[in-house]
């Protein structure tokens, strides 16, 4: 059979055989396993049938527990089934994986296998999540390469119907979840040739039904249970036949052989190494070219890791083999082993007990962890294995690919080994997040995998940050199939699509000897010589690299392209790889250009082809000089004025050279310094705010709306002026409190990202020419130096003094220093001017409980951490648990701190005869409402602290270690509303009930944003999101609403768009309330599809419609005799398609579905109105006699 | 029996009045009832090819959003059935169609030329019974002539005629040095129609944002006056048929439009104001005052007071403008 051949990525391969597969998905969100639920949901919205020919019921749940949960009970109603997850994700799922275990029921999980969140989250690959899941009895079958994932996605959904035991499929996160390769697409027959009819009926006829009753989830007692528990023996026993029997018929089928394990390498190997997932291929590619040398090596793959089969293991071993390394990709503290070594060491045990060996003696056997965290595995360490191997008393509990200084674990390896096939094309592309550079590439492997007789592999890799970030796209074609599953080092062809990249990275250390190299230069092949770096011009020369230029910009510029080279770079690649005729790679590109972005509309098609067609004119290669000329080099990381633990840990991440840091660097629980993020110097911005000074009424608003922080405003005397540079700008002060001292507002232009809502949301503009206003955006290039100058003194200025401020007022608010600054948020972030403000209010008192998502990365994501400190060393003090514990674990926070501040208190008492009775007083009795009283609190503590240092009675060294804790805290649990509206609703609800005092701010971006916009509960009606392809049908859930219920809440909705004094009032009244508080923050986000400059104009049109009421429920109220229900923004003026429509989220329907869009839209309006009346009569209802008046 | 049928664009129709482009167009219901009150004909909205480029590059922006972060490559799912180009507008008119009887005319804005051609060919495929071409074109440059600017509005009815059969109708402002060489430059293009005048946003001032804000009011009768000039001018020097659109809101609109030489008045504002019902009102007081003056039929009255067919032919002239000065100033005096 002729099965057309397809470049897709492993998700895409799992899911295609998941969807067809089966009838009903239940799904979650959870990187690198979002995809497969994503194209799923996708696939459904567009009809598209499984090969029963109906159409699969997708349905989100709201975690990874509630979707097993779904799963089970679909499974038991007699569906056929399935889910994707990973990591936390698949822990969740222990206790329903138990039971369908127990109950016998056929089902597949597809897990794209991720580290887990031990001293810090990962999303990348390894095995510990499907390690962790062991004891539940999942059959686990383990895919190496994409075109295996789309075959075991199938002889997993045939093997789990016969056998009735549930399967785990795994390959390995990104790696294989996100590598796009060339596969051989099975086809509809195929999956029915697999897929068993009559196993489908058994498991339909085995279903709960009332019209044949059965009963289970019973509860069984000691004199049954375990009886029980034993009943399913026949079927793990009998399982690895039947997946062998399935491999076996798929052989016939379709052609591809496999086996439980797989044995490659030399028929008399004497040393063996042993694994599977990804590693196994690169492992296969070294073993290969060794044996090819000469040596006497073989390579197991593990294909069924559970039941694990005994027999089958020592059959695939040859006889000869003397030594075996079995790697693990997994870590588990304490074992004696990591599992697959356990297994390997047990076979062996009982084959050499039943006098069943396979092997001439007792092979020495050694275990070892590799690829922890996606962390690089290669043909080097394979090799190094092997040599390791070689050696008389080989290594035992080895690890392969770090350096381990500490317990010295780490075996050394020779890096520059390497099996890379010469006639394979290794393609390096360093670009923008925003350049569309991935994309293109993606489109690139698929052109040559699909147009040519070439094998091609792309995977690409993407930085820590959200804005201004480098991604690297790693191509592979050639003749022969490409089993290169890790990056590549020896690249003939480098491509710089960011000039500014020269500066901060070494790309050309990839670099083969005679390599091309391509650069996006804005200087012209004879004049860019003189701009690049020493290092670059080195390498260039002694490399005997061709170097070719364009001016990408340029061509896309004059193209209506924006910023997006990504065609015109792609079209170069291919003119100058010649990878195919130069018309034909052409024509290819237009023909992806279309099937790519036809269905966006012929403007876009067009723009694109004018590109391609504009680029090669633009294509120039350079004559190389003879020497080094530049009179610059490369930039240091961080600044020489960094702290050590930057230097040397931090810098190292930033340039890309985190691989190297041994382990004897790294903190050993996870803890890091805070107030890294301003040694991180990342000059993204094109364009950075210049203050007006003259213009400028000092209100700081443009403060206020910062996502970066990066616009300060002091207050200070003249006389710190002394010295200022020359271009420092000053005026006099306008506040009547500040007579005659002076005003600056700094930008802080190497962290600015350029997103200009400072200046949108200036409210001044000058009276000569409106376009021009008190703070406009300016080329930063020319300015870099200047204002870096004036902000390095800016920070030498002393901060206002806090107690001398109204922090009820936003002009004030400026003057408050932010200990939340230059994260590695969106351009425009909606989120981060919220976290800034509370940072600025508590911010040196604050304990941060922070759910996964946008906020936990941006705020905790390496190599650097916006949370700073202030000028004493305060700020805030952060920790992300887990996605879905976030409230509990903040509560948790608040618990102890209330012990403790008990217990202090108590000491203070029992020692107030040592600390006085007049301090103890004031300490117990401190009021700590206002700046004042905490400054005033913190100098008592420190008088307190002065007068029991040296004591040695246990209590006062108790109290010493505890004093600050009779400073008031502020905890604040921050997450986005996956967390608060979905997978952490329950244990919030739980919180907010408890009374107890924590301030809970959910940033309300309306979809899980960080893993790339799918819907929550949160999501409004009728707009598109991932899982909600067809529009989401049900209104938003009211969460202020169901946190009002409880009456014993403050509760806030808030915008800080519209209305920031507003927002400001939430924040100090929340805070202030001495109970639980709730501020829900619309949070503007580039998943809602419009350019987030018109983030302040949406957030006031949102208020505006009547979508986003504002509103303070204060219980405190309701002791004054008032409502406590206050209803803050206008009747609605605007209809509600005014402000939706301006958003892709929701035009998105109107485009695909217009009937749904308008049928929905009506609803909408519809809930705006009805919610409206409901809010109304709320504020107007009077309380002990006093009327409220709606404002 | 007074004959109120006349014919337009070579379409033969019971009464002059027709429903200009406008957002009632834009909703099938509301084009069955502008039916059923009487009008003749109905002209669609127009389909503005800014309006999906623009629409284009938005839908690509926020789909090419992410590949910045690994967990947020992309942001929105990439569905297959979208529709972004003119899809949505020939289904209008395939609609439409089905659900009248009167001719449908569709209407078209374009940017490009390419596609000024493609999507009035795709109009005429849905089934459109004529095009009107919503010419707009506002040069900023002081290098570009009058002479090109023309040329540009000329190249363009050139193009979309010689690529449809369907008539063409061409409608544009009154801002030409020479309308009436224009007129007759269209005329030899091959313009079937030419609809005097359309009324575009205005972009006004907002004091308290200090902001330009788009602005379009309803028409008032009051700009009735500039298309009967126009039309009285032209009439019988053209052979194109003539259309009255803006200003028209009563049924001695719509007699004074046809005396000017008008084959059809065209009416939206009034509709928006009093709703679709309104039609039949108008058509009854054109009746009413045609039977009052013994009037038998419509045609009968068409250019009947244009410039050739008055006493003073002069008045249409710059006479008018001094006369009408005088009379202001006797009244104040």
């Amino acid at each position: 059979m002729n099965r057309p051949k397809v470049t897709i990525d492993g998700n895409e391969a799992a899911a295609y055989v998941a969807h067809q597969t089966n009838e009903v998905i239940a799904i979650y969100p959870i990187t690198p396993s979002s995809p497969m639920g994503e194209l799923s949901d996708q696939w459904s919205s567009e009809h598209k049938p499984n090969i029963w020919g109906s159409i699969p019921t997708v349905i989100e749940m709201q975690s990874e527990g509630g979707a097993s949960a779904a799963l089970h009970g679909a499974l038991q109603a007699g569906a056929l089934g399935c889910t994707f997850t990973s990591a936390q994700g698949l822990l969740l799922m222990i206790p329903t994986m138990y039971k369908l275990v127990g109950e016998l029921t056929p089902t597949v999980i597809h897990v794209a296998a991720r580290s887990i969140a031990v001293q810090a989250l990962s999303i990348f690959g390894d095995h510990q999540d499907i390690n962790a899941v062991r004891p539940t009895g999942f059959a686990m079958l383990a895919s190496n390469s994409i075109q295996e994932i789309m075959d075991m996605a199938l002889i997993s959904q045939a093997a789990t119907l016969e056998s009735r035991v549930p399967f785990i499929h795994f390959f390995d996160g990104f790696r294989s979840s996100h590598e796009v390769a060339k596969v051989e697409q099975l086809t509809v027959e195929d999956m029915k040739a697999m897929i068993d009819d009559e196993l489908v009926r058994r498991h339909r006829a085995r279903a709960m039904s009332p019209d044949r009753p059965v009963l289970r989830g019973t509860s069984q007692n000691p004199d049954f249970y375990f009886q029980a528990r034993e009943t399913v023996n026949p079927f793990f026993l009998a399982c690895p036949e039947i997946v062998q029997n399935a491999m076996d018929k798929f052989a016939k089928v379709v052609g591809r052989e496999y086996h439980l394990f797989d044995y490659v390498g030399a028929p008399d190997a004497d040393r063996v190494i042993m694994l599977m997932g990804s590693g196994a291929e690169v492992a296969q590619e070294a073993v290969e070219y060794l044996v090819g040398r000469g040596e006497k090596i073989g390579l197991v793959k593990v294909r069924l890791y559970r039941p694990f089969s005994t027999e089958h293991f020592l059959a695939a071993l040859p006889a000869t083999v003397k030594k075996i390394a079995v790697l693990d990709r997994t870590k588990e503290p304490g074992a004696a082993g990591e599992p697959l070594y356990l297994d390997v060491i047990t076979a062996f045990s009982e084959a050499m007990a039943a006098g069943k060996m396979p092997t001439a003696a007792y092979p020495a056997i050694v275990g070892g962890r590799y690829g922890l965290s996606s962390k690089e595995f290669t043909p080097a360490m394979v090799k190094g294995i092997f040599d390791e191997l070689a050696k008389d008393k080989p290594k035992n509990h080895f690890t392969i690919g770090i350096v381990d200084d500490v317990t010295h674990t780490s075996l050394d390896y020779d890096p520059a080994f390497s099996t890379e096939d010469p006639k394979t094309v290794r393609g390096l592309f360093y670009g923008l997040g925003a350049d569309g550079t991935v994309g293109a590439n993606k489109n690139s492997i698929k052109i040559i995998g699909e147009d040519t007789d070439n094998y091609a592999q792309g995977y690409f890799v993407y930085d820590s940050k959200k804005s201004g970030s480098v991604t690297i796209s790693h191509l592979r074609f050639g003749p022969k199939p490409i089993h290169s599953s890790y990056l590549i080092s020896r690249a003939n062809f480098v491509a710089c699509h960011q000039f500014t990249f020269l500066e901060k990275l070494d790309m050309l250390k990839s670099a083969e000897d005679g390599a091309t190299f391509l650069l996006n230069s804005p200087y012209p092949a004879d004049q860019v010589w003189d701009h690049l770096p020493r290092t670059v011009q080195r390498q260039i020369i002694e490399k005997k690299l061709k170097f070719y230029v364009i001016d990408g910009y340029e061509v896309a510029r004059q193209t209506g392209m924006g910023v997006r080279i990504n065609t015109i770079m792609q079209t170069c690649f291919f003119a100058i790889s010649g990878v195919l005729p130069r018309e034909e790679a052409i024509a290819a590109i237009k023909n992806a250009i279309k099937k790519t972005y036809g269905k966006r509309g012929d403007a876009v098609v067009q723009k694109n082809y004018a590109a391609v067609d504009a680029a090669l004119s633009h294509l120039h290669e350079v004559k190389v000089p003879g020497a080094v000329s530049s009179r610059f080099d490369m930039l240091p990381a961080v600044p020489a004025a960094a702290p050590e633990f930057v230097q040397k840990v931090i810098a190292p991440i930033i340039k890309g050279e985190g691989d190297s840091l041994p382990v004897s660097a790294i903190p050993v629980d996870g803890t890091f310094p805070t107030a890294t993020a301003q040694w991180e110097k990342r000059n993204i911005a094109l364009e950075i705010p210049v203050w007006d000074e003259q213009l400028c009424i000092q209100c700081g608003k443009c403060v206020l709306i910062c996502p970066h922080a990066v616009i300060r405003a002091k207050v200070y005397k003249s006389d710190c002026l002394a010295g200022a540079p020359e271009t420092f700008k000053s005026v006099p002060a306008r506040w009547k409190n500040f007579a005659d001292m002076k005003y600056t507002l700094q930008v802080a232009p190497e962290d600015c990202t350029g997103c200009g809502l400072c200046v949108e949301i200036c409210p001044v503009k000058s009276k000569t020419e409106v376009k021009h206003k008190a703070i406009n955006m300016a080329p930063q290039i020319p300015l870099r130096e200047q204002e870096a100058r004036n902000w390095d003194f800016f920070l030498s200025i002393p901060d206002t003094d806090r107690t001398a401020l109204a922090v009820g007022q936003v002009k004030d608010v400026q003057l408050l220093r932010p200990l939340f600054e230059f994260s590695g948020a969106c351009t425009g972030c909606g989120e981060t001017p919220y976290v800034k403000l509370m940072s600025q209010l508590y911010g040196d008192r604050a304990i941060i409980g922070n759910a996964t998502g946008c906020s936990s990365i941006y705020g905790g994501n390496l190599p650097t951490t916006p949370y700073a400190v202030n000028a004493d060393g305060r700020g805030p003090t952060w920790n992300n648990s887990l996605f879905e514990d976030a409230a509990e674990f903040g509560f948790g926070l608040r618990l102890s701190v209330d012990k403790q501040t008990e217990y202090a208190r108590e000491l203070v008492v029992r020692l107030s005869a040592t600390i006085g009775d007049e301090l103890a007083k004031a300490l117990l009795e401190a009021d700590q409402s206002s700046e004042t009283g905490i400054a005033a609190q913190r100098e008592r503590v420190a008088e307190l602290k002065r007068k029991i240092a040296g004591l040695a009675s246990p209590e006062a060294k108790d109290l010493a270690a505890i004093a600050d804790m009779l400073v008031k805290k502020s905890v604040w649990i921050i997450g986005g509303d996956g967390w608060a509206y979905d997978i952490g609703y329950g244990g919030l609800d739980h919180v907010l009930a408890s009374g107890r005092n924590v301030n809970v701010l959910v940033l309300d971006t309306e979809v899980y944003s960080n893993t790339g916009g799918q819907m929550s509960k949160a999501t409004p009606r009728g707009a598109v999101a991932k899982f909600a392809a067809g529009g989401k049908p049900a209104a938003k859930k009211d969460l202020a609403m169901m946190a009002i219920n409880y009456g014993t809440v403050y509760v806030a909705r808030v915008a800080m768009g519209a209305n920031d004094p507003h927002t400001l009032k939430a924040f100090l009244e929340a805070e202030a309330f001495d109970g639980p508080s709730l501020i829900i923050a619309y949070s503007h986000c580039i998943a809602h599809g419009y350019d987030l400059i018109h983030g302040l104009d949406q957030q006031k049109a949102a208020v505006a419609s009547g979508y986003w009421p504002l509103l303070r429920y204060n219980p405190d109220l309701k002791k004054q005799g008032k409502n406590p229900f206050q209803l803050d923004s206008k009747a609605p003026t605007l209809p509600l398609e005014k402000y939706i429509y301006n958003e892709t989220r929701y035009t998105m329907l109107v485009k695909s579905n217009p009937e749904a869009a308008k049928a929905l839209l009506k609803e909408a309006q519809r809930d705006v109105m009805e919610r409206w009346r409901l809010y109304e009569h709320m504020a107007a209802i009077t309380v002990n006699g006093a009327s409220q008046e709606v404002k | 029996m007074i004959d109120l049928s006349t014919s337009y664009l070579g379409l033969s129709l019971k009464n002059p009045l027709v429903a200009s482009a406008g957002p009632y167009s834009e909703d099938l219901s509301k084009i069955r009832q502008m039916e059923e009150a009487g009008v003749a004909a109905v002209v669609l909205h127009s389909l503005f090819e800014e309006q999906i480029n623009i629409e284009s590059n938005i839908i690509d922006q926020a789909l090419s959003a992410g590949e910045n972060y690994a967990e947020s490559i992309t942001y929105f799912p990439d569905l297959s059935g979208i529709k972004l180009g003119p899809e949505e507008y020939l289904e209008h008119i395939r609609k439409a169609k089905a659900a009248v009887g009167v001719p449908i005319i569709a209407s078209l804005n374009g940017v490009s030329a390419g596609g000024w051609v493609s999507y009035a060919k795709e109009m005429e495929q849905a089934g459109a019974d004529a095009l009107e071409l919503n010419i707009y074109f506002v040069s900023s440059k002081p290098e570009m002539t009058g002479a090109q600017v023309e040329q540009i509005y000329i190249d363009l009815v050139k193009s979309v005629k010689a690529s449809v059969r369907i008539p063409v109708a061409v409608k544009v402002g009154p801002f030409f040095s020479s309308m009436a060489n224009m007129a007759r430059r269209f005329d030899e293009a091959g313009a079937n129609g030419l609809v005097l005048f359309n009324r575009f946003y205005q972009p006004d001032f907002d004091l308290e944002a200090l902001e330009v804000v788009p602005n379009l009011h309803l028409s008032t009768p009051y700009e009735l006056l500039l298309r009967i000039h126009w039309v009285a001018i032209l009439c019988g020097r053209i052979k194109a048929d003539m259309a009255i659109s803006g200003g028209v809101h009563s049924g001695s609109d719509v007699l004074k439009a046809m005396m000017a030489g008008a084959k059809v008045a065209m009416m939206t504002s009034a509709l928006l104001k009093h709703g679709t019902g309104y039609v039949s009102l108008v058509r009854d007081e054109v009746l009413q005052w045609m039977e009052q003056h013994e009037y038998e039929s419509i045609k009968q009255m068409q250019g009947s007071m244009s410039q050739r067919s008055v006493a003073e032919p002069a008045a249409f002239l710059r006479a008018n403008y001094m006369k009408v000065l005088s009379s202001y100033n006797s009244r104040e005096l």
